[in-house]
């Protein structure tokens, strides 16, 4: 049989294929990743975290990372776990039997979401069309990262640089997203009226 | 041109543009509006008004406007109209007409209307159009449809895009005149984060039209000039010039509408023609200013009649005159200075009619040694003019009527009664107005949210007072929101007090008010008369006169009127201004377009279009698509020449016979994992799951606490912690809220947590007798063999080399598969699923397909069969229901006596007797249709299909007692006749289910 | 749009929130041991009330928790907000409750 063959399909493949990046605010999806829910009380958490190779933080709204893994902060029960360029069936496997003797939950998500990145100068203002919150380092500063929506589509968005944002969307939200973000930066693709309003 | 000053104002004279008024060419500047272009080509009539369609005329410079509404715009996807000439900035080419009128401005054959105007007075369409009822339908709706509405509607499609854009600051200066300026100064250097939002092009309020007043020293421009460079050097400001605040919302929360690129014209532009912002501000300051109060008046709605103040900005900002020989009427000293002002520029003035009996000052003095006809105790008694202004008669007062008038000739009538503080956004705030008798205004009381007003919207009119008001407003919003508080200004102003005299209501106008017109509401038309009407009717609220003389009620809200509205209904009632009350202000403070509310949300970002990775085959491979929630889902895949019955009957066929491929990815699934996963499986579902054996599955039916059905779908255990829920489409996000719900709020000692995983997998139904081989070939470390493999049983191994959860399931009644695969290989796997069933002649099936594969095999699905009000019994699953549980979510519930009358609605079978024809779903379902109508109705057909497989129609139903009528007959009445049907067992094929092991 | 302070992210718009019902209303423990009477006052009765409202939201866009508010339903104004199977605060002065929205809208 022809197993070699299925190749995973990202779904942000086909929407962002045509569209022009102002450098102001340029889009760009984010490489697949092992993605993995882990909930829990919290003895099983530092076991997790052990099992991860990663903290998981204890503070609201953060995120922590280790080379090519992150922990994420969903909820005072709620990690999301992501490790980029990994195999999520061995990760799963390797964490599950490590945290065999814990009551917690872990799920595999790995393709539930796919993830995309915003960059450049006017992010936040283009991620403001739509995500209601306030994005000034002040209120969101790098490290930060929180489920919130953008339009009418859950996200999770997270800020990794002073101008850098990523975003985590469930595979059926991600070309609205996209789409809604490339409509919010139109305006940068015309220089001479483009104004910085923040 | 005869009424533009050579020099002067804020217009470029090295950039003229051309435009279009009513087809007529004309010719303005940069810098001018619509109305001061029109004004400087001696043009002063624009409009006709609401009801009686009189000529009116420019009447303000700014957003308060009653009569110059104009459409704007080339083309009909462009098209704007009602706006307000005094707000259109011009730009060269613009197009614009006026409005209400046919077949042309200056010949309106509904102006008759102003010829009965005795017979449509208030309450007019409420005492008239009362009968007979057919008349409404063929005449009155009609003709009053007609005759009503301001402007028109474009047929086109809006070309232009809008955009919304959530803003967050510290401090938010709503208004950029005097004081605003003044506030955001001090917010500014007090270094938090500052919007400063004006609805004008140019920031500065009153102070682009000042020419005498210094300030620090500087001439008023000059000053203005410093302070906009200062606050635009500031990182820490966002300066939004032709920005509304339209709207307060709870918490500080402020809609704002930038008008970006209306001012360009067609330019092509990349930006947004508008763009809402949705503003959250730890502070505000409302510098939000006044607006002139007109005089009450018989005719003072002549085109060529203007308020004082806007004709002074006509001037002094626009370098226009709007006319050549003046009459003032006022009640306070700000028309002197507009007057002085004037008549420095041209503008002869050949008298001033004051109210008060002894205006004095400074201004009056300065009037007097100028030359100026001051008449005291004085009123204007009538105008004269068809399309403008000719005459007007005026009036001493004695004993508190007018005396005989005297007639002067003029072009030009300006009124001032006083300055009514622009209150609304505090209004909307929730705050509560204070009435100040001294001033004769509403002003904010007592804030509840984090608000100030400083300036001219709580009554503080003067330029020294005004920028010391509005500092001292900027230092302390900017401490409370936490800033470092800059150092203190002082202020150092030359302007002359204009005092705070003014006049509400309607002057005594000689000839009694029955007979004559003074205008209130001039956009709605309401009279002075009207409004007395009203109050001799009885109506002595200030809401219902309002709603019954429609007075307040146009697109100005009554910006200009509802002042002198209230203090007529004072005057009639005997009562004080502050007893009446007041209306309530409500957003929008100015009309505000659809498209900035709809932002971005149109067309394929209207709602996000939810897609499995199936869909782009299913699209290629014709299918056609129905919206299920925001899914979208195929619906069924027809081949060329086939509708929808012919596709689903080959789709039903290819399945019953061989095998059928189908998209059931949009159905919810939700991993419950933790050592009490049973434990909550049994509470939150009727059925028991603590037997169910690893590797199998079970159908699981949930209910809400009152006992209803919510949901159902395929459960399978895992492992003894792990369960694979599965929730119907539209339910998965109600189902995993109630189950968090539960956990968190009731059972927060079980060790169980629920992760969505809707979207991680897609599920590949693979239906029919030859399912099993298709799929044999294709799996790995998995026996599908019936021994190995029974129905309702659940595997994990790979498929096509890719981790699959496989399910042994069935919902049409065949031997049949769900493979679930993750999201991202779902349609290679499809893919090589059709290739390895083509020798079979897999048949890719829709939606439709599954539901009537599914009906025929009497399965319910939630949402169709249940509505609600529907327990398990109701629709046959009472053996779903865990009989030794002693407590799961709905069990007492369903221990109500009403739960288990005989009557109640039960699920049935329905055969027509004529096997051909197909019952409409929804229709009633009776005993005896040869009842009267309305008949008893006992039923309704919940699904109904033509069966392939049967070679007739089924339908399922909910009838009263259904089960006890089991081979009765019952009807279903139709428009063509009644349906005569027989009422079976909801099976209708295999019922031995025999076909499920294929 | 309300501004919601979630007890585990701080504030927040309520656009990220859902509704959740009047707060405070526990499941019965034995549901078979109540009358019909008593069931129904649990399933469907509730106060309505003008003024102080103990009700529940979740953070659903966010850290998705259910928790409490009491909010005053003319005013909209929130005057605490606090975690499931906490006791609310003590009840607020009368009066108290409208200044307080002054302070509902802190960032």
């Amino acid at each position: 049989m022809a197993e070699a063959t299925i190749v995973r399909v990202n779904s942000l493949a086909a929407v962002s294929r045509d569209s022009a990046n102002p450098p102001r605010a340029s889009l760009a999806v984010l490489p697949d990743a092992a993605k993995l829910v882990f909930r829990g009380r919290p003895p099983s958490v530092g076991a997790a975290a052990e099992a991860f190779g990663v903290e998981l933080p204890q503070t609201a709204n953060r995120f922590s990372e280790a080379g090519p893994r992150k922990a994420y902060w969903l909820g005072p029960d709620e990690w999301l776990l992501e490790a980029i360029g990994q195999d999520s069936s061995e990760l799963f496997s390797a964490m599950a039997e490590r945290l065999a003797s814990h009551s917690c939950s872990l799920v595999d998500v790995s393709h539930r979401s796919d993830s995309m990145e915003i960059r450049g100068p006017m992010s936040e203002y283009v991620l403001n069309h739509g995500c209601p919150l306030d994005l000034s380092e002040r209120a969101f500063p790098i490290g930060m990262c929180t489920r919130t929506i953008l339009g009418k589509s859950p996200i999770i968005l997270s800020r990794t640089e002073r101008e850098v944002f990523h975003l985590d969307v469930w595979r059926s939200f991600s070309p609205y997203v996209w789409l809604l973000l490339d409509d919010a930066r139109r305006e940068f693709l015309d220089d001479e009226s483009a104004r910085s309003p923040t | 041109m005869r009424y533009r000053l050579p020099a002067g104002g804020r217009i470029d004279r090295d950039k003229p543009m051309s435009f279009h008024f009513d087809g007529k060419k004309y010719s303005g500047f940069a810098g001018d509006t619509l109305a001061s272009a029109l004004i400087a080509n001696g043009v002063h009539l624009v409009g006709r008004s609401f009801k009686y369609h009189r000529p009116r005329g420019i009447m303000s410079a700014g957003a308060d406007e009653p009569n110059a509404l104009v459409g704007v715009g080339n083309e009909e996807s462009r098209y704007t109209p009602n706006l307000r000439a005094t707000q259109v900035e011009l730009y060269d080419g613009l197009v614009a007409e006026s409005q209400n009128r046919w077949p042309s401005l200056s010949l309106d054959f509904s102006g008759a209307n102003d010829l009965f105007s005795r017979f449509l007075p208030a309450g007019f369409y409420y005492k008239t159009f009362m009968w007979p009822a057919s008349a409404w339908k063929k005449l009155y709706e009609p003709m009053i449809r007609r005759a009503a509405g301001l402007g028109r509607a474009p047929d086109a499609a809006d070309a232009d895009r809008y955009t919304q854009v959530y803003g967050h600051c510290d401090v938010l200066v709503v208004g950029a005149g005097p004081a605003g300026l003044a506030a955001a100064l001090a917010a500014a250097r007090s270094g938090v984060r500052v919007f400063v939002c004006d609805e004008q092009d140019q920031m500065g309020g009153s102070l682009l039209s000042e020419r005498e007043a210094t300030i620090d020293g500087q001439a008023a421009a000059d000053w203005l000039e410093q302070t906009i460079q200062e606050l635009k050097s500031r990182t820490n400001v966002v300066l939004l010039p032709r920005t509304t605040a339209f709207g307060w919302y709870p918490h500080n929360f402020l809609g704002l509408c930038e008008r970006v690129t209306d001012h360009l014209g067609p330019a092509i532009t990349k930006q947004p023609r508008e763009r809402m912002w949705q503003v959250r501000a730890r502070e505000v300051v409302l510098a939000t200013g006044a607006i002139e109060r007109p005089m009450v008046f018989p005719g003072n709605d002549r085109p060529g009649i203007m308020m004082a103040e806007a004709a002074r900005t006509y001037a002094n900002r626009y370098g226009a005159l709007p006319g050549t020989r003046a009459v003032v009427f006022t009640a306070c000293d700000g028309a002197y200075r507009a007057a002085l002002e004037l008549k420095s520029a041209g503008i002869e003035i050949t008298a001033i009619a004051d109210v008060r009996s002894n205006p004095n000052g400074r201004w009056i003095e300065r009037a007097r040694a100028a030359g100026i006809d001051v008449r005291p105790s004085t009123v204007v008694t009538g105008t004269y003019g068809r399309l403008h202004i000719s005459h007007v008669d005026v009036a001493r007062i004695s004993g508190g009527s007018a005396g005989h008038p005297e007639t002067f000739a003029c072009d030009l009538l300006l009124m001032l009664a006083g300055f009514t503080p622009s209150v609304h956004l505090f209004s909307q705030s929730r705050g509560k107005l204070v009435y100040d008798e001294d001033l004769k205004a509403y002003l904010p009381g007592e804030s509840v949210e984090r608000e100030r007003s400083v300036g001219g919207c709580r009554g503080v009119f003067d330029l020294s007072t005004s920028l010391a008001d509005g500092f001292a407003g900027g230092l302390s919003a900017a401490k409370a929101a936490g800033g470092t508080v800059a150092a203190e200004h002082k202020f150092s102003v030359f302007a002359q007090s204009l005092g705070r005299d003014g006049f509400v209501g309607a002057p005594p106008s000689g000839g009694g008010s029955r007979r004559t017109r003074a205008w209130v509401d001039f956009q709605n038309d309401v009279t002075a008369k009207d409004i007395e009407l009203a109050t001799r009717e009885g109506f002595r609220s200030i809401e219902h006169v309002k709603r019954y003389t429609t007075t307040g009620m146009a697109t100005d809200q009554g910006k200009t009127s509802n002042m002198n509205a209230l203090g007529i209904v004072s005057q009639t009632l005997a009562l004080p201004v502050s007893k009446v009350g007041l209306t309530t202000f409500r957003p929008p403070y100015t009309p505000t377009t659809f498209g900035a509310f709809a932002g971005q949300s149109r067309g394929e970002l209207f709602d996000p279009v939810r897609k499995t990775s199936i869909h782009e085959w299913a699209r290629e491979n014709g299918a056609v698509f129905e919206d299920v929630s925001l899914w979208k889902r195929a619906h069924y895949f027809p081949r060329p020449g086939e509708d929808i019955h012919a596709a689903v009957r080959r789709e039903c066929k290819a399945t019953r016979e061989s095998v059928g491929i189908f998209d059931a990815s949009t159905l919810g699934k939700i991993e419950v994992v933790g050592k009490d996963a049973a434990e909550f499986m049994n509470r939150m579902y009727t059925n028991a799951w603590t037997k169910l054996e690893p590797g199998r599955l079970r159908y699981g039916v949930m209910l809400r606490e009152d006992g209803f059905i919510m949901d159902d779908g395929v459960v399978g255990r895992m492992s003894p912690d792990r369960f694979h829920v599965t929730t119907t489409t539209g339910g998965a996000t109600r189902v995993l809220a109630l189950m968090e719900d539960y956990l968190q709020t009731e059972w927060s000692d079980l060790d169980v947590w629920l992760t969505s995983t809707t979207e991680q997998w897609a599920v590949i139904a693979v239906q029919g007798p030859n399912a099993r081989k298709v799929l044999e070939p294709l799996v790995q470390g998995i026996d599908i063999s019936q021994q190995a493999m029974p129905h309702m049983s659940v595997q994990e191994g790979r498929i096509c080399g890719v981790p699959t959860r496989l399910f042994r399931v069935s919902f049409t009644g065949e031997l049949g598969f769900e493979v679930n695969v993750p999201m991202g290989y779902g349609r290679g796997v499809w893919e090589a699923i059709c290739a390895a069933g083509r020798e079979f002649g897999i048949t890719p099936y829709g939606t439709e397909t599954m539901h009537v594969l599914r009906a025929e095999k009497g399965y319910i699905i939630v949402g169709q069969e249940t509505d609600g009000t529907v327990t398990p019994d109701d629709v046959g699953l009472a053996w779903a229901i865990g009989k030794t549980k002693k407590d799961f979510v709905g069990k007492r519930s369903l221990a109500r006596p009403a739960m288990s009358r005989s009557d109640r609605k039960q699920l049935v079978g329905l055969l027509t007797v004529d096997p051909k024809i197909v019952l409409e779903e929804g229709a009633q379902v009776v005993a005896d249709p040869s009842e009267p109508v309305p008949m008893t109705m006992i039923g309704h057909v919940t699904s109904s299909y033509w069966s392939a497989a049967l070679d007739r129609s089924i339908a399922l139903a909910l009838v009263q007692g259904g089960r006890a009528r089991i081979g009765s007959r019952l009807s279903v009445p139709m428009p063509s006749g009644p349906v005569t049907v027989e009422v079976v067992q909801p099976i209708f094929y295999d019922p031995e289910g025999k076909r499920l092991d294929g | 749009m309300l501004l919601i302070k979630c007890p585990f992210c701080g504030p927040r718009p309520e656009l990220e929130f859902s509704y959740g019902g009047q707060a405070h209303i526990a499941r019965p423990k034995d549901p078979a041991s109540l009358d019909d009477e008593a069931w129904a006052e649990y399933l469907y009765i509730r106060s309505n009330s003008k003024g102080l409202h103990a009700e529940r939201w979740r953070h659903i866009h966010g850290c998705a928790r259910f928790f409490n508010v009491q909010r005053n339903t003319v005013s909209d104004a929130i005057v605490s907000t606090y975690k499931i199977g906490e006791e609310p605060p003590k009840p607020v002065e009368p009066g108290l409750e409208e200044r307080s929205s002054r302070s509902g809208a802190a960032l």
